[in-house]
């Protein structure tokens, strides 16, 4: 009873500092808002509208149409047009365009030999110097991997459209079916896992402050000349930030499924199960830097030094599996990288909690570890 | 035995090579304002730190309320009040919300909360202010918020740690006065303090001293111990006078105060007035009359030093 009336009390006093924080109470709401749309706006892997630049050396009535087939497929925005490929390469060093579009002139001569317009030649032989040589030539500002990749997809890009021939698709040497996510829109991706992110961002940051908090402003060598148990401390720090974290879930994910149509497809109660775990996690593993922090600067240092790897190897931007060892070993101990796999798990693919047990198992732990870790390192003793 | 609140036997206390406390020994009697008068640094913090069991002391022996420390401070803390040094209540909670704070966390059940709360509000005169945040109060109103905390579940025993330096003497007179009624009540107090006068109030004291005890006992009884008279000197120039009479071995010290010299003289004269007359000054002397000593007297003797 005493136990809980402590606890309690602290809950209280602290929804009663939180209520008069103006600034933080703005920022519980704030922050999700606006890092929703700034990463669902902003991260989008399949690029469109590449500004490019055209050196047509033909400049004939072929090359002219071969131009639009290529602005049709909307990945190059032609917006500057060239006489010299110097010119071009120019303005790629300038920045205004990230690659150019050589047409040579005798660009018929190749057309009329290239697989690609499917004139029911047969295929060339890879020896056939003439015949094997491509229409035409990209230029492209190649140190970002993601516009060089867009501007490599339309090698072989089919040129049937040329000569009004019905566009002969070739049948591909594999099936692939794209469950979860058929239109490859990123924001699918994003948006559960940004939950994670701004989850990880606002409960380590409150609470790695907590106990600072009260230590900087001298109210601790009142609290500890009070019978209240550090583990009794520990938890009526965390619990009102239990709450703020599922507002802010709710605030994510409802704007997702509102603004950029992330389905929604799996259990609720699975998915408040998971991310009250994580929650959990993410406090207690704020309290421990708590405790190890000294200033309220520092713990803030602490969350950024916890919070860019939370960002950068959970698995939120890039995919866990194409990261070295290294980086994995780092990224299995952060909660972050377990909640990423479990709230993409449930949010998209309608997994239960059993069938992702190991990683909910994890979380729970940490959660538990944490707290323990943070209420032994907390003393109620000056030295 | 039973009518000590505070046993402690060479208490020590070390921060690496710097001795704090330095072999305290101490006996606080049950319903006695108990007093540590020294200046900054001397060690009272740290010795009412060890005795609530917030520091671990490096040597020695603490027995505060028959609990022994630091083994046993959890449940001291459930019988002794501590009002420290610099304000520790929330500045961004109320009166009534910081007092229903503590009492929660002392374990006081909602209802006795209320009607303690409402009468501590009445006691310190914090009726008014019971809406006010902690951070727009005056240093006297903070004070007696402060009190009314530390004293909110009734403690057996009370450790005010200067209690009173961020207040005005008006304050302080009537803070003084709630002290005698706690003390009435049945609570012990202690107390440290840089004022003479706080001092000259308490039932005991220990002058303290760069970490140890330099004398204790009742403020008179100290006055009379003090080994030495206070003479008040008049002269034409007391800058020249002074330092000529503090150049006499038999003169401990000599103060000040405006016109007139206050000049401690070591008991080992007789008759120090007719002494000091004798002295081949280069000034002339006006009136020398023996006055009574005062805690500052027996500070500066005890201490070598002036207090603050």
């Amino acid at each position: 009873m005493r136990p809980l009336r402590r606890i309690f009390a602290i809950v209280q006093k602290e929804l009663l500092q939180l209520r008069r924080d103006r600034v933080t109470l703005g920022m519980i709401v704030m922050l999700p808002l606006v890092q929703l749309l700034l990463f669902g706006y902003a991260i989008n892997t399949d690029v469109r509208n590449i500004p490019a630049a055209v050196v047509d050396q033909s400049n004939t009535a072929l090359s002219r149409i071969l131009t639009q087939i290529v602005t049709a497929t909307q990945v190059v925005d032609f917006v500057e047009r060239h006489d010299s490929i110097e010119q071009a390469e120019r303005a790629i060093v300038a920045g205004r365009v990230r690659a150019a579009f050589v047409i040579p002139p005798d660009v018929a001569k190749r057309l009329a030999r290239s697989p690609a317009v499917g004139h029911g030649l047969a295929t060339p032989r890879s020896t056939d110097e003439e015949t094997s040589r491509p229409v035409a030539q990209w230029i492209v500002d190649g140190s970002d991997t993601t516009i060089a990749g867009a501007i490599k997809a339309l090698r072989g890009m089919p040129l049937q459209e040329l000569f009004d021939q019905d566009v002969n698709r070739t049948t591909p040497t594999f099936e692939v079916a794209l469950f979860y996510n058929p239109e490859q829109r990123s924001a699918v991706n994003i948006v559960p896992g940004l939950v994670g992110i701004i989850l990880t961002m606002t409960m380590i940051m409150f609470t790695s402050a907590a106990i600072v908090r009260e230590r900087e402003r001298g109210n601790m060598e009142m609290l500890i000349n009070t019978p209240v148990r550090p583990i009794e401390l520990m938890l009526g720090k965390i619990i009102p930030y239990i709450f703020i974290g599922l507002i802010q879930a709710s605030i994510i994910l409802s704007l997702g499924h509102l603004i950029f149509q992330v389905p929604m497809n799996g259990a609720l109660l699975a998915l408040a199960v998971a991310t009250l775990l994580f929650i959990g996690a993410s406090l207690s593993l704020g309290l421990v830097l708590s405790t190890i922090a000294q200033s309220q600067l520092q713990a803030m240092q602490l969350t950024i030094f916890i919070l860019l790897p939370s960002i950068l190897l959970s698995g939120f931007m890039f995919p866990f599996e194409g990261m070295p060892r290294v980086a994995q070993q780092i990224a299995q101990v952060l909660p972050a990288t377990h909640f990423m796999r479990v709230i993409r798990a449930i949010v998209l693919r309608d997994a239960t909690l059993a069938e992702i047990h190991p990683e909910v198992l994890w979380l729970g732990t940490f959660m538990l570890g944490g707290l323990v870790v943070a209420s032994l390192r907390f003393k109620k003793r000056l030295g | 035995m039973t009518d000590r609140v505070i046993e402690a036997r060479g208490l020590t206390r070390r921060f690496g090579d710097f001795t704090a406390v330095d072999a305290l020994d101490l006996n606080v009697e049950r319903g006695t304002i108990y007093g540590f008068l020294g200046p900054n640094g001397s060690g009272k913090t740290t010795t009412v730190r060890m005795l609530t069991g917030l520091l671990t002391p490096s040597a020695g022996t603490a027995t505060v309320l028959g609990h022994r420390l630091p083994k046993d401070a959890e449940p001291l803390k459930r019988e002794i009040g501590y009002m420290t040094q610099h304000f520790s209540l929330y500045e961004d909670l109320s009166v009534r919300e910081n007092l229903r704070f503590v009492a929660a966390v002392y374990g006081l059940g909602a209802r006795q909360a209320r009607s303690r709360i409402n009468e501590l509000l009445g006691l310190y005169s914090l009726g008014d202010l019971a809406k006010r945040r902690a951070g727009d109060m005056s240093g006297g109103e903070r004070q007696r918020l402060a009190l009314a905390a530390a004293t909110i579940h009734g403690p057996k025993l009370l450790f005010l740690d200067e209690p009173t330096s961020a207040v005005d003497p008006q304050s302080r007179r009537d803070f003084w006065e709630q002290l005698f009624d706690l003390i009435n009540g049945g609570t012990s107090i202690l107390v440290s303090t840089h004022y003479m006068d706080e001092a000259e109030r308490c039932h005991k004291l220990a002058i303290l001293s760069a970490g140890r005890v330099r004398a204790d006992g009742s403020p008179q009884a100290l006055m009379d111990a003090m080994g030495a008279n206070v003479v008040e000197v008049e002269t034409a120039n007391p800058r020249r006078t002074k330092q000529e009479l503090t150049a006499l071995a038999e003169v401990i010290s000599t103060a000040q105060l405006g016109a007139r010299l206050r000049v401690l003289v070591s008991d080992i004269i007789d008759d120090p007035v007719a002494w000091i007359r004798q002295q081949r000054l280069n000034e002339p002397l006006g009136a020398v009359e023996r006055v009574r000593p005062s805690l500052e007297d027996v500070f500066v003797t005890s201490t070598g030093a002036s207090p603050q």
